[in-house]
């Protein structure tokens, strides 16, 4: 099972390394254009060849992966930061008037295809990587807040927080100092699950024009891109395509392999 | 590979004999990009109406062919007056609407009539505002009279939005339009097609099809598809020239290459800060790179041009050298305007190819002497609202499609909101000039002052791309209007 993990790991290393990597060095500069240079195949110049407009496809793709990485962690940041505490409350106040609203709530956003909201949010608010992670971070919320007070309700029968209550801890303080270091591995977990989906939820709206605007590389935008070309060029979707693929592959793979390692349930299977 | 060869020889024996026993095929389909937001020509500026309807079921008293060259329509002949004031068409005898009631003086009047009345919706009303009084002699002569003369009438009125409508039918023309023309309005499923069927009662030499279909396909994959599965007979104006070398090389397909009337520019709002000042207009000018566009946005389809002028005409000044491609010089210019580190603007991209594509490529000349252009992708309806009438945009890409369409540089009100008393006056006298020599020089005048001003930056005349069956013949190659002439297309045998 760490065979997952590690093969997991690598893969989004390998990404992630090469987003830092762009900020320093790319092999081409991504953005300036070389027309008479354009449509080539993978070779020894251009290792995995050029666009329409003579661009670097690599460099590209290292940007790229730059986009993709800020958007999905910021939005994954703002399911967290605002879905955690929510959960946290709804479950301290469990069976409470707060409790229904939030849970309500939750099921009001889970009720509508998150995509489709997506594309809604950008183009009433305009295209663009901040409405992008704003309309992923928006579905993120519900995710969170749901895994938290699920998670946290079969821990407030637990006799050491008993034990807190009877010491006089406050209901809050009994939340994030006992009820939420409980809860971390559960949500590192779904972390890197909603991070692969944030991911591909940015290549779907950059895909149909809603997400980084040109000239920011996006892989979903080099997708679309390459759609008419794909029989005169066909890396040009090859590579983007395999990109998204690997580093969502990478993600989910990671995913599991921690939920092996995290999960309180699994830790008897494994010893 | 031996024993193979008697059944391929059979096989082909087969074909021969199915294309001997079938008969010719009469009916043909033909793709479009875009979709007509319905069936007036007359009262809408949507080229896409023209695309389908013009010439096909909609006539005017002149008409375009696909040389450029405007010729005798519903009229016969005409006279013009010496003073060029008073236009009298003779009409062709025995014509009749598709509902079968006659076309004559009165329905020439009821369409001039219309065009200028205070509630026209007509798009290019500006044409015949010369025309101050129709009077009708008798039922086929019918007299126009201008309050000023007009160099330009008979090519005006060849435009689509001048064609004949019958007022039994104007009603509802939006859905059902009745022309006079060799097809026949039959059905328009919307999203879908308008289907045309041949008019057997046609005044003039009948269609060689005996029904047409119009399919809309907007997704340039899709059209991709749909040629190569050879759903669709042609596909005018084919949406991704990159694809057009692989038709080429396809046995079952034909390639027409030709030159379209767009002028695609550049659009600059003149009336905005910092556009207003000519030395950053000229400094974007030299900043951009005409060739990198062309190959990288059409994939070398496409002829420069240095002013708003069609190279193909004959009054075309090529001024293409005051706009060279010189990055040190614009950058300069810039710094002279007060601008030594550029500033920045927005463009707003419409759909198609040229400007998406040719966009990102600008964007990234103009950067490079250090002017930072905000990418902005819109749809058709929000350029028309923010850029076409809101005139709230700084810089925009757009083909103008229209034919000899220097006149909009006398609009101080036209969206890039040029004012220039000196081009205005030049333009008011070129309209009532006649005599074709006087005009030409004094088209190119005109376009050197547009030149000169840099009013817009002038890319490249869009070439017109269309793909077809081998064995179709008689489609017009070159786009004099936007048209797609049915009437003389037929399939070799």
């Amino acid at each position: 099972m760490k065979r997952n993990l590690f093969i997991g790991s690598a893969l989004t290393a390998v990404f992630i390394l090469a987003a830092l990597i762009s900020f320093v060095w790319t092999p081409f500069d991504h953005a300036v254009l070389n027309i008479p240079n354009k449509l080539q195949t993978p070779n020894g110049t251009h290792l995995l060849g050029t666009d329409h407009f003579g661009r670097d496809i690599l460099s590209m793709i290292m940007v790229g992966a730059r986009t993709s990485i800020a958007v999905a962690l910021v939005a994954v940041g703002i399911g967290m930061g605002l879905g955690v505490p929510l959960g946290l409350w709804a479950a301290a106040r469990q069976g409470s008037w707060m409790d229904e609203l939030i849970m309500r709530g939750n099921d009001l956003v889970f009720a509508f295809p998150s995509l489709v909201i997506a594309i809604l949010i950008t183009a009433i608010f305009g295209a663009g990587a901040v409405n992008a992670i704003i309309a992923i971070g928006i579905f993120n919320i519900p995710v969170f807040a749901r895994i938290t007070r699920g998670a946290a309700l079969s821990l407030w029968q637990r006799e050491f927080i008993l034990a807190a209550r009877v010491a006089g801890k406050s209901t809050g303080r009994i939340s994030v100092e006992h009820i939420l270091p409980n809860v971390t591995n559960l949500l590192i977990v779904q972390g890197t699950i909603q991070f692969s989906l944030g991911i591909l939820a940015e290549a779907g709206l950059s895909y149909v024009g809603l997400g980084a605007q040109p000239p920011l590389p996006s892989w979903g935008r080099m997708l679309a891109d390459a759609q008419t070309m794909v029989s005169i060029a066909p890396h040009m979707a090859l590579v983007p395509g395999f990109a998204i693929i690997l580093m969502v592959l990478g993600l989910n793979l990671m995913g599991d392999g921690l939920r092996d390692y995290l999960d309180p349930r699994l830790r008897v299977v494994r010893a | 590979m031996f024993h193979l060869r008697p059944l391929f020889l059979g096989v082909s024996a087969a074909a021969l004999f199915a294309s001997a026993v079938t008969a010719q095929q009469t009916d043909i389909t033909v793709a479009l990009q875009l979709e007509p937001p319905h069936m007036d020509p007359t009262s809408a500026a949507a080229g896409a109406i023209d695309s389908v309807l013009y010439s096909n079921v909609f006539e005017g008293l002149t008409r375009f062919m696909g040389d450029g060259s405007v010729v005798p329509g519903l009229a016969q002949s005409w006279e013009i007056s010496d003073d060029g004031l008073t236009y009298t068409f003779k009409l062709r005898d025995g014509v009749t609407f598709h509902d079968d009631t006659t076309m004559d003086a009165d329905d020439v009047k009821f369409s001039l009539d219309r065009i200028g009345a205070d509630d026209s919706a007509n798009a290019q009303k500006a044409l015949y505002a010369a025309i101050s009084e129709v009077t009708v002699i008798d039922p086929l002569t019918v007299e126009i009279k201008l309050s000023k003369p007009n160099g330009n009438m008979l090519f005006n009125l060849a435009w689509g939005d001048a064609v004949i409508v019958g007022p039994e039918s104007i009603e509802n023309i939006k859905q059902m339009p009745i022309g006079t023309g060799a097809f026949k309005f039959v059905s328009w499923t919307q999203g879908d097609k308008v289907e045309l069927a041949k008019n057997t009662v046609y005044w003039g030499s009948p269609a060689k099809l005996d029904k047409a279909t119009f399919k809309f396909i907007s997704d340039p994959t899709a059209a991709f598809a749909s040629m190569m599965a050879e759903d669709v007979d042609a596909f005018i104006s084919f949406p991704a020239p990159e694809n057009l070398p692989q038709f080429e090389a396809d046995p079952r397909f034909q390639v027409l290459i030709g030159s379209t009337e767009g002028e695609t520019i550049l659009s600059t709002n003149n009336k905005m800060p910092p556009f207003d000042n000519v030395k950053v207009r000229e400094a974007m000018a030299h900043a951009i790179d005409r060739q990198a566009i062309i190959d990288g946005a059409m994939f070398g389809y496409g002829t420069p041009i240095g002013t708003h002028f069609a190279p193909h005409n004959p009054a075309y000044v090529d001024l293409t050298g005051m706009s060279n491609f010189d990055p040190e010089k614009a950058k300069a210019l810039l710094a002279e305007a007060g601008f030594p580190d550029g500033f920045e603007t927005t463009l707003d991209l419409p759909p198609p190819s040229y400007a998406r594509r040719g966009g990102e490529i600008i964007a990234a000349q103009l950067a490079a002497v250090g002017i930072k252009a905000e990418i902005r992708n819109v749809e058709w309806a929000q350029w028309l609202e923010t850029v076409f009438k809101g005139k709230n945009f700084g810089l925009s890409i757009i083909s103008h499609t229209e034919p000899m369409d220097i006149g909009i540089y006398a609009n101080p009100d036209y969206y890039f909101q040029y004012d220039n008393p000196d081009l205005q006056a030049l333009i008011t006298k070129l309209n009532s000039t006649t005599d074709p020599d006087m005009r030409n020089k004094m088209l190119g005048e005109a376009q050197k002052i547009i030149a000169d001003d840099y009013v817009n930056g002038y890319l490249f005349q869009l070439a017109s791309l269309s793909v077809a069956k081998v064995g179709v013949q008689g489609l017009w190659a070159n786009a004099p209007t936007q048209a797609t002439d049915l009437t003389a297309v037929s399939w070799t045998q």
